[in-house]
């Protein structure tokens, strides 16, 4: 029973992180192993000090970060909670915001892609610069791009943590609210003051729900334009150099070990925090 | 039946809730801000439907941004024509259903062993499988290829003479990379049915597959369900595996497959929009059957911080 399962997560997850790093040291096209010619850091020295896209991947994910930290998630617990009150039509705002949440990123590229497009998009035409010299092109213009891609990406990301919330705030204690209530708080002191530190273990949920999305970013910019000119992440530089001709095994597989490397530091918290209890 | 020992996560979610005793205030400015924030959240679905509903000539003639001409579903049946969508719809099932199933299946046994019998390794193991599934895919990538590519098959069973360019490539890391989640969720959830129910098992003498097959999953069938639900949808929406594995466009399912046809639409948005809408219509129609289950499944997987 156990013995399966496991097998298939050590070959197919695990070994192949390892081998990741080991591939990070060295330097191979892909073809035959014997090809394969140890690098040393040569590999990690040109990824810091001449890969063009590196640090500008590396700002965007931070970028990615802080925009679904500040702006998507507490959308999304906003979201939840003026629908966690008794208002009427909850159930149809609720339908309507989760509804993202189904679709994929890259359907969600795609939608975004009709609304910003630069001739034919509904976003140029509201703003009156349709067919003029001053339309933008909201997916292509690389100082632009990101933000554009990033409020397509909350579309999605604010609902998902609504529900979330959603969930959360309907495992509070009522009579939690009522005894602050009863002492006088307000509505915005019960929350900030009762409701959201009662909500810590979802918190930290999604924290990390948040933390893990920004660093798997990938498919919305790859059907956008391949993570290039302007949309460059970590993920994504990482497949532009295992795909196509001249394969850089050795400088992808360091792309990959760094990418690792920052995942694993939310991930050790997490599961640390998880299991604590029960070890 | 479910109803008499049901581990307590699920519960809130799965059933309608009590209706809370409470006024209900007249919330005018909620009203507002939630009423705007609608249309903006419809505005580019319905802005991919009003496209897909129009010519290309209509659009050329009149603007994107107008009423003019005629609204029918030609796009959709060329779309679908011209993009191959029946094969791609195909391709897509073939990947989903065998990586649901499997999932579930080696999920649920996990579970069972780390849940119901105390061993050392439990821990260890529960942390293997969760971690692996918060790992971004692309750490994987290169060695997973490389591994595909140089693990050679008979020509009679693979066209490649490896696992690239395989369903089979794709169903075993899909279900690698969900079983680690799934063994999560339900360990949680068989953690909280009581003891008692092996220990009388074991009494009547029953063996170990008869309490996973006969006791424990009939009981855990509400969070089957809720995940079974999350998969298929997922499934549906990885992009990145078929992306990596599969070279031949008429092989992948239909999310990989919208970056070939975005290239091959590229001249002709109204077309395109109604390929996005085809591609929609699957999780849609998931989406209102089993709204109660998606969600279930996804607040499952938070709930246990």
């Amino acid at each position: 029973m156990v013995v399966v399962p496991t097998l298939i997560q050590l070959v197919l997850i695990w070994i192949p992180t390892v081998l990741s790093v080991l591939l990070s040291f060295v330097r191979w096209n892909g073809l035959a192993f014997s090809d394969i010619r140890p690098a040393g850091i040569s590999n990690y020295a040109y990824i810091f000090q001449d890969y063009p896209g590196f640090w500008p991947a590396v700002q965007h994910n931070i970028l990615w970060l802080l925009f679904l930290g500040v702006i998507a998630t507490p959308l999304g617990l906003l979201l939840a909670v003026l629908l966690d009150q008794r208002i009427r039509g909850s159930r149809i705002y609720q339908s309507i915001f989760f509804a993202p949440v189904m679709l994929s990123l890259v359907l969600v590229g795609v939608i975004w892609q009709l609304f910003y497009s630069r001739d034919n998009g509904l976003l140029n035409f509201l703003l009156g610069t349709s067919g003029t010299a001053n339309a933008i092109d909201w997916f292509g213009d690389p100082h632009i791009n990101i933000w554009a891609a990033l409020i397509a990406a909350t579309w999605r990301h604010a609902g998902y943590v609504m529900i979330l919330y959603l969930a959360g705030l309907k495992g509070v204690d009522p009579t939690l609210k009522e005894a602050a209530a009863i002492d006088g708080a307000n509505a915005v002191q019960i929350f900030f003051r009762v409701v959201f530190p009662v909500m810590k273990p979802i918190n930290i949920v999604i924290v990390v729900i948040t933390i893990i999305e920004s660093l798997r970013a990938f498919d919305i910019v790859y059907i956008i334009n391949r993570g290039t000119n302007g949309l460059e992440l970590l993920s994504a530089l990482v497949i532009q150099n295992l795909v196509g001709e001249g394969q850089v095994i050795g400088v992808g597989s360091a792309l990959a070990a760094i990418l690792l490397v920052i995942s694993l530091v939310p991930i050790i918290i997490y599961l640390s925090r998880t299991f604590k209890k029960e070890d | 039946m479910t109803d008499t020992i049901s581990p307590p996560e699920l519960t809130p979610l799965l059933r309608p809730s009590a209706p809370r005793p409470q006024k209900a205030k007249p919330h005018y400015g909620t009203h507002v801000f939630l009423l705007v924030m609608s249309v903006v959240w419809l505005i580019p679905l319905v802005w991919a439907l009003f496209t897909a509903l129009r010519s290309k000539a209509d659009t050329d003639k009149y603007g994107y941004f107008s009423f003019g001409g005629a609204f029918n579903f030609d796009n959709f049946i060329t779309a679908w024509n011209q993009g191959g969508f029946a094969n791609l719809l195909w391709n897509s099932v073939i990947i989903t259903v065998p990586t649901v199933i499997l999932t579930l299946f080696f999920a649920s046994m996990m579970a069972f062993a780390v849940s119901r019998f105390t061993w050392k390794f439990n821990i260890t193991l529960l942390i293997i499988f969760t971690a692996g599934n918060l790992l971004p895919p692309q750490v994987l990538a290169a060695p997973l290829f490389e591994m595909f590519k140089h693990f050679e098959l008979p020509y009679w069973f693979s066209d490649s003479g490896t696992l690239l360019n395989t369903y089979i490539g794709v169903i075993a890391v899909d279900t690698a990379f969900q079983v680690g989640f799934c063994t999560f969720v339900l360990s949680n959830y068989m953690k909280a049915l009581p003891q008692e129910l092996s220990e009388a098992a074991v009494v009547d003498g029953a063996s170990v597959w008869r309490q996973y097959v006969g006791i424990i999953m009939p009981l855990t069938k509400p969070a089957l369900a809720a995940l079974g639900t999350l998969e298929v949808i997922w499934i549906y929406n990885d992009f990145f595996w078929p992306l990596l594995f599969i070279q031949t466009g008429s092989r992948m399912p239909l999310t990989t497959g919208l970056n070939n046809l975005q290239g091959q639409f590229l001249a002709n948005y109204n077309l395109m929009a109604a390929g996005a809408i085809i591609t929609v219509i699957p999780t849609l129609v998931i989406y209102l059957l089993l709204q109660r289950q998606f969600v279930a499944g996804l607040t499952l997987g938070a709930n246990k911080g």
